[in-house]
């Protein structure tokens, strides 16, 4: 198992917002995938999970936020990945979020929102089909 | 091009530096010769070890360490290695979480990696990681190894100066006399010190480090007290271990350790490349038969062994 590529993922709390059982189940259940999974803790700046997530090399950003501040946070995200020339990063997230916020979040960049009630199946069953590591996406490097 | 590369590597591009971090993780063909064309770069930074039980504060020692090293002008790398899960292959890499507000500091940088089934507290990628991180410059590296038992020494073959972190109470004088780090280590810290037992721990310790035998031109490892999440103590741990840094530099520690250091990676990069050699050119078949062989008793293992390698490298 020394020499293969694994699915890297960061999940994180942006925001202040301290309700974190949500993200550390689902940083359980990844870790049960098999993947590896950077855990920055609670009460993130946008910049500080850009920077985590780029010197990590990782594949997926997982955010969670249930404050209401989400549409600002995760497009800050997303806005800034973007910016670092880290486009490439998937961001997804959950928490407690309007119908109507999911089409701008959506339209800002964020590939998938997941609401309360989401069973971890689905979660994982989407990351399965819609992310591979950078390195074996075709045309960026 | 890798001439591009090892450029944008040495300017410190954090992207290019953690994407061949993962290359070298994942085994990808081409990061490999990328390291060759970096090594001639690296062998300046100062590595500093961080090992001890799980629980007795690595993480948040590291995170002292850091901002201490900041405050004197010095840029850090901090390599955290926690385990890969042996069931289903995945890991929570979770140090990160205590050194997060270094992330954004430009003059820090900070990787999580997995053991991926590697033992002795470290990961295979551990020293090419520390490599990459020497390139782009860093002053510092900082690698905080898995919480370890008394046995996994690994860490103190890699670094300059080695750090064994305990906490109050954690062991008997029995205990502190058994083999294994208290052997290695040239740095012993009692975190947690306002636990009770704290001056205790720290004098059992200094007992024992007392019986050692050895020569009086030798590093005497001294115990020093802290309390990481109150900030007391980390200068002194700065001070003790750029202490031993001038006192490798004017002896002939730094060179005997460094040589060591490049037998080991000679050694390990013999052993992968005879196993990746091996893996890639040995029948299937043949090394099917010798496990018959095996199990039949109708040879050994050191004798199938000598088959393989004599057939492999005669070709």
């Amino acid at each position: 198992m020394e020499h293969q590529t694994k699915l890297r993922v960061l999940v994180a709390k942006p925001g202040l917002d301290g309700h974190d059982r949500g993200v550390k189940i689902i940083a359980r259940a990844f870790r049960d995938t098999g993947y590896e999974v950077i855990y920055t803790g609670v009460h993130q700046t946008p910049e500080q999970i850009v920077s985590a997530a780029i010197q990590e090399d990782v594949d997926l950003i997982g955010l969670s936020c249930l404050s209401g501040a989400h549409l600002f946070l995760f497009n800050e995200v997303v806005r800034q990945l973007i910016e670092q020339d880290a486009g490439d990063i998937i961001v997804i997230g959950g928490g407690i979020i309007p119908e109507e916020d999911i089409t701008r979040l959506k339209g800002a960049g964020i590939k998938e929102i997941f609401l309360p009630g989401t069973s971890l199946d689905e979660i994982l069953k989407w990351v399965e089909e819609n992310v591979k590591p950078l390195s074996q996406r075709g045309g960026s490097k | 091009m890798t001439v591009e590369l090892v450029n944008r590597i040495l300017e410190g591009d954090v992207r290019t530096a953690a994407r061949l971090m993962r290359g070298i993780e994942d085994g990808a063909a081409d990061a490999f010769g990328e390291m060759a064309d970096l090594y001639p770069h690296t062998g300046k930074a100062y590595i500093v070890g961080i090992t001890g039980a799980p629980g007795g504060g690595k993480s948040t020692l590291v995170d002292t360490l850091i901002t201490t090293f900041r405050q004197r002008d010095m840029t850090v790398g901090v390599v955290a290695i926690d385990p890969t899960s042996p069931f289903t292959g995945g890991a929570i890499l979770g140090d990160r979480v205590r050194m997060q507000k270094h992330s954004t500091d430009s003059g820090v940088f900070i990787r999580s990696v997995a053991t991926r089934g590697w033992l002795g507290g470290l990961a295979r990628a551990a020293v090419s990681i520390i490599h990459i991180m020497d390139a782009m410059g860093k002053d510092i590296i900082l690698v905080e190894t898995v919480g370890i038992g008394q046995q996994e020494v690994d860490v103190t073959r890699l670094a300059d100066t080695s750090i064994f972190v305990l906490t109050p109470g954690s062991g008997d004088a029995i205990q502190m006399m058994k083999a294994g780090i208290l052997e290695v280590a040239d740095i012993f810290v009692v975190n947690k010190a306002d636990l009770e037992g704290a001056s205790r721990s720290k004098m059992e310790l200094q007992a024992m480090l007392g019986m050692k035998s050895g020569a009086c031109e030798e590093w005497e490892p001294s115990v020093l007290l802290t309390e990481a999440v109150n900030n007391i103590g980390i200068e002194e741990l700065v001070d003790e271990i750029l202490k031993h840094q001038a006192f490798l530099v004017s002896g002939e520690g730094m060179e005997k350790r460094r040589k060591e250091r490049a037998r080991l990676e000679l050694t390990e990069a013999i052993e992968s490349s005879l196993k990746d050699y091996i893996d890639s050119n040995v029948d299937k078949a043949f090394l099917e038969k010798l496990v018959d062989d095996l199990v039949q008793r109708r040879t050994n293992p050191q004798a199938a062994a000598s088959q393989i390698i004599g057939k492999s490298i005669k070709r």
